[in-house]
């Protein structure tokens, strides 16, 4: 028979939003998970029935909600999740599927399968016992696999009366800690799963059978609420067109089409593409689908694409517009986690699928091991099961990928034992290898190293000449010599001197002063913390240009702000960045006054001067602490040429 | 203007479906008649269009089916012009691969685990497409898009693959085959949407009609010459229909009067029972298909 009617429009343009939920046994979240199938009344009279009747077998007072979710045999009994469960609901709003993952320390291999798929992550905290360890590993995992939205549910608010200060506290405390992470979007949300505060309604029937609102201070969305309406698209990169070709279409002579999903970026008609690996270049013709050819196709879309010319392509292949390709390279850097009982070799064959293509691969060296609950770096030469490190492989075909955090399908890839055939790894790549980079600090701002601003039209353009040859041609490494200390101190001072030493050395240096930069590349900056940081975010980025073109590169900056200069550091390898704090008694400063400012602070013409009403602050980073009180300009010298020299 | 769920859920079935034809030597679709597996074979033809599906479909015949998949069936495979293998479940009697059940209860619906497993075997095939979806039950929720199978065909739920982003591995041994389950992320609500949506033809029997029935347990079952009626239990005319088409003798239909897609998804909608709340051969234990899965079955 053939279906006139048309659907209920009631059910039109919903959309979708995957979320994966990580909490331990005790964190209620299987009954989270079970209070929003029950409240929003996506569990059926025949479901309930029999985790009534299990309920009561185990001899259980309440029906316990987490048995909605607890699926195998051997789960149950145990009373815990051990695999990553999917589970479906719908409000009128959206459908949502929760890959709904276990806590527990050996099973952070299933919290990052949940999270490659997810676009929002929850993250529970037992609001009596505070921000644990293991909420700390859900949201770095969260931020390492890029979801874009972090939602925090302060759980068992009943177990604390509702208290607001208990919320104010874990919110402060996973505040402090999540700063060291790269999530754009974090919401706080104080719930009880057992009694549904918050989850679907703010208000539930106490006791007594009256509608109350136990948490009057919480003005914020309930959990459901803003499960609905999260923005879901906006992480999608729509601007590099990637179409890794996953089967050729070839009903008879006349039409070859090449079947695939569209990766990211658009595609229309008449676009130049390039084919990878061949670089063969060509006009896009048709977009085919079965419901009749479109003009345009879009991130996501399962479409035909034919084209102009007669070219061979097949399955591996990438197809891409003619003026924005992927890094085609055989070694690059990623960060790995281990999902398999046996440990991880550098050395040994492995085969490494990314996208629709897949080739041996050999993991050459573990850069450092990933402390997933300190976030500190540890050395190492293997990964065991659930072990997340960076590393660098050199694949035998070439590859075509992008940075994972600007493109998370063609930025990942899993890792097979071929002689099982098992999925043993999972990868995201940073970026293409450059050089030899090896840091085992514990440098716990280990993953805002990635957190620098992208223009996000912008393709990364390969150096013309790697900083490893130039560095061979000049007969020194290029480094970084960032002074900080408060105007007065001493830093240009010393910094001049120094340039001059080096100079007349034959080394290839450059100057970046606080003044030069403020007057043209900054001078839309003021003095505001925000400026600040700004005007220091830029400078680090220009010392990384001319870092990168082989230089010695000088700056001398107040820079007050210890997290400022801290994540400048990170855009260079280890040993290459060298912070000189020059410091001196605040009199002594203030006599020399080379610039008058402290004069013009005196008579209050100016706030804010670090040194005098401002402070700066001190850290650990420091290589090299040079007095001025102490030292003179040519002890400071060879203090400073010595250190360099040491590293050499 | 499609509805942008669908469109996503579609778009990843497809490349799903691409994936098996691309990584595995002889796949194959299992066709039940049902609504799912029409759902299946409807996705196949969008995803190597305009070319045919370049895979058989495999239909597990119990012997017991409604007269309406059949004819449903033959005419699909005719129009589409793909081949279609059938594993029969009598012939397995005959040959002795396994023994009937008797007694009321008896159905074929376990028997077709061994079928299923002889004609994958017979046909070489290393990947069997099915319609498995995650929320039909709960041993069902942890199941990978691509499940492994060892040589004996079974499923070891401590065995199974990571699965990340939208990479697929099928690499297996040997006599090592897949199950692949491409609507995995798909609710009953949105396959009939779905339906709807596009349009598909679907058996007669998923609308509201008048049939003999007979009430086992709560169950509505049909009557017909499969089933072992008992003496106390009466067989009364009503108006029903089905919400998933299996094996006759444990398939219950629900009372209903939703003759048309509309009534259907609204009846869907403001349903208090799963679909396999009507299947008996789930309610014989606690973990009766994660039992059934780890043997084989669908």
């Amino acid at each position: 028979m053939i279906l006139t009617p048309e659907p209920d429009t009631h059910y039109l343009n919903m959309d979708l939003l995957r979320f994966t939920t990580a909490g331990s046994v005790d964190d209620g979240k299987s009954t989270l998970i079970g209070r929003l199938l029950y409240d929003s009344k996506s569990i059926f009279e025949d479901q309930m029935e029999a985790i009534e009747k299990t309920s009561r077998s185990s001899g259980e007072e309440e029906v316990n909600l987490a048995l909605l979710t607890d699926g195998l045999k051997a789960e149950r009994e145990q009373k815990i999740t051990i695999d990553v469960a999917y589970r479906y609901f719908a409000t009128p709003k959206r459908k949502f599927i929760i890959a709904d993952t276990p806590g527990h320390i050996q099973y952070t291999r299933n919290m990052v399968t949940g999270a490659s798929t997810a676009k929002l992550a929850i993250v529970l905290i037992d609001a009596s016992k505070g921000v644990l360890t293991q909420s700390r590993r859900h949201a770095f995992i969260s931020s390492l696999l890029q979801i874009p939205h972090l939602v925090v549910a302060v759980n068992k608010m009943d177990l604390v009366d509702y208290d607001e200060t208990v919320f104010n506290r874990i919110v402060a405390d996973f505040r402090e800690f999540a700063r060291k992470l790269d999530i754009q979007d974090i919401t706080y949300i104080p719930i009880s799963a057992l009694k549904g505060d918050n989850v679907v309604s703010k208000r539930r029937t106490d006791k007594n059978g009256e509608e109350k609102d136990f948490m009057p201070w919480y003005n914020g969305s309930t959990l459901l609420h803003h499960l609905e309406t999260v923005r879901v698209d906006a992480s999608d990169n729509a601007v590099d067109f990637r179409f890794p070709v996953q089967y050729v279409i070839r009903p008879n002579q006349n039409f070859r089409g090449f079947a695939g999903r569209i990766a990211s970026g658009r595609v229309s008609v008449g676009d130049e593409i390039t084919v990878l690996p061949s670089r063969t270049t060509s006009k896009i013709k048709e977009i085919v689908t079965y419901d009749g050819n479109v003009e345009q196709a879009f991130p996501g879309d399962s479409v035909t694409l034919t084209i102009q010319d007669e070219v061979d392509i097949s399955r591996g292949d990438m197809i891409v517009r003619r003026n924005n390709v992927p890094e085609v390279t055989s070694q690059f850097e990623a960060y790995l986690c281990w999902m398999n009982e046996e440990a991880m070799q550098t050395g040994r064959q492995y085969l490494l699928m990314h996208s629709t293509k897949t080739t041996l691969v050999y993991i050459d060296e573990v850069i450092y091991r990933m402390n997933v609950d300190t976030l500190e770096r540890e050395t190492s030469d293997e990964l065991l099961l659930n072990e997340i490190g960076r590393v660098r492989l050199t694949t035998a075909q070439k590859v075509f990928i992008d940075a994972y955090r600007s493109n998370q399908k063609t930025g990942s890839f899993i890792i097979i034992d071929p002689a099982s055939n098992v999925t043993v790894g999972a990868g995201m790549i940073r970026s293409k290898t450059t050089g030899k980079v090896s840091d085992t600090n514990n440098d716990t701002n280990a993953i805002t190293e990635d957190n620098r601003k992208i223009s996000p039209n912008v393709v990364w353009e390969p150096w013309n000449i790697d900083r490893e040859e130039r560095e061979k041609r000049n007969g020194h490494k290029a480094m970084v010599l960032w002074f900080t200390g408060i105007s007065g101190s001493g830093k240009s001072t010393i910094a001049k001197a120094l340039e001059r030493k080096l100079w007349e050395l034959g080394k290839h240096t450059i100057l970046l002063d606080g003044d030069q930069v403020r007057h043209g590349l900054n001078g839309d900056l003021g003095f505001s913390k925000q400026d600040r940081s700004e005007n220091i975010r830029r400078v680090g980025e220009v010392a990384r240009l001319f870092f990168e073109h082989g230089n010695i590169v000088i700056c001398t900056f107040v820079s007050p702000y210890a997290e400022d200069r801290a994540k400048v550091k990170l855009l260079f390898p280890e040993g290459r960045f060298h912070e000189i704090l020059v410091t001196c008694k605040p009199e002594t400063a203030q006599q020399r006054d080379p610039k008058g400012l402290y004069d013009k602070a005196k008579k209050g013409e100016i706030k804010g001067l670090t040194g005098y009403d401002e402070q700066h602050e001190m850290s650990n980073e420091h290589t090299i602490v040079i007095d001025t009180d102490k030292t003179t300009v040519d002890e400071s010298l060879l203090t400073i040429l010595d250190k360099i020299n040491s590293e050499d | 203007m499609k509805n942008a769920h669908l469109k996503v859920l579609e778009d990843e079935a497809i490349y799903i479906m691409r994936e098996v034809a691309a990584q595995f030597e002889r796949p194959a679709l299992l066709f039940s008649g049902g609504k799912d597996s029409i759902v299946m074979v409807h996705l196949a033809l969008k995803a190597f269009y305009p070319a045919k599906i370049p895979f058989p479909l495999l239909h597990v015949d119990t012997g017991h089916n409604f007269p309406e998949t059949i004819e449903f069936r033959d005419n699909l495979v005719k129009r589409l012009g793909v081949e279609l293998i059938v594993g029969s479940v009598q012939e397995s009697i005959e040959k002795g691969r396994v023994k009937e059940e008797t007694g009321p209860d008896a159905s074929r619906n376990a028997l077709q685990t061994v079928t299923l497993l002889d004609t994958l075997k017979e046909h070489q095939i290393d990947a069997a497409l099915g319609g498995g979806r995650r929320d039909e039950e709960k041993a069902r929720a942890k199941e990978r898009f691509f499940s492994h199978r060892d040589v004996f065909g079974q499923w070891d739920p401590k065995n199974q693959r990571p699965e990340l982003w939208d990479l697929y591995n099928g690499r297996k041994n040997m006599g090592e085959s897949f199950r692949v389950f491409p609507i995995s992320n798909w609710t009953e609500m949105d396959i009939w949407q779905y339906i709807a949506q596009e349009k598909i033809e679907i058996p007669e029997i998923y609308f509201s009609h008048e049939r003999r029935v007979f009430n086992r347990r709560g169950v509505w079952l049909a009557d017909t010459e499969f089933v072992n009626r008992l003496p106390e239990e009466e067989i009364v005319t009503k108006v029903v229909r089905f919400r998933t088409i299996g094996d006759a003798t444990c398939t219950g239909a629900v009372l209903s009067s939703a003759s048309n897609m509309d009534e259907i998804i609204q009846e869907v909608a403001a349903a208090r029972q799963t679909e396999r709340g009507n299947r008996h051969d789930d309610k014989r234990s606690e973990t009766a298909m994660e039992d059934r899965k780890r043997q084989g079955y669908f």
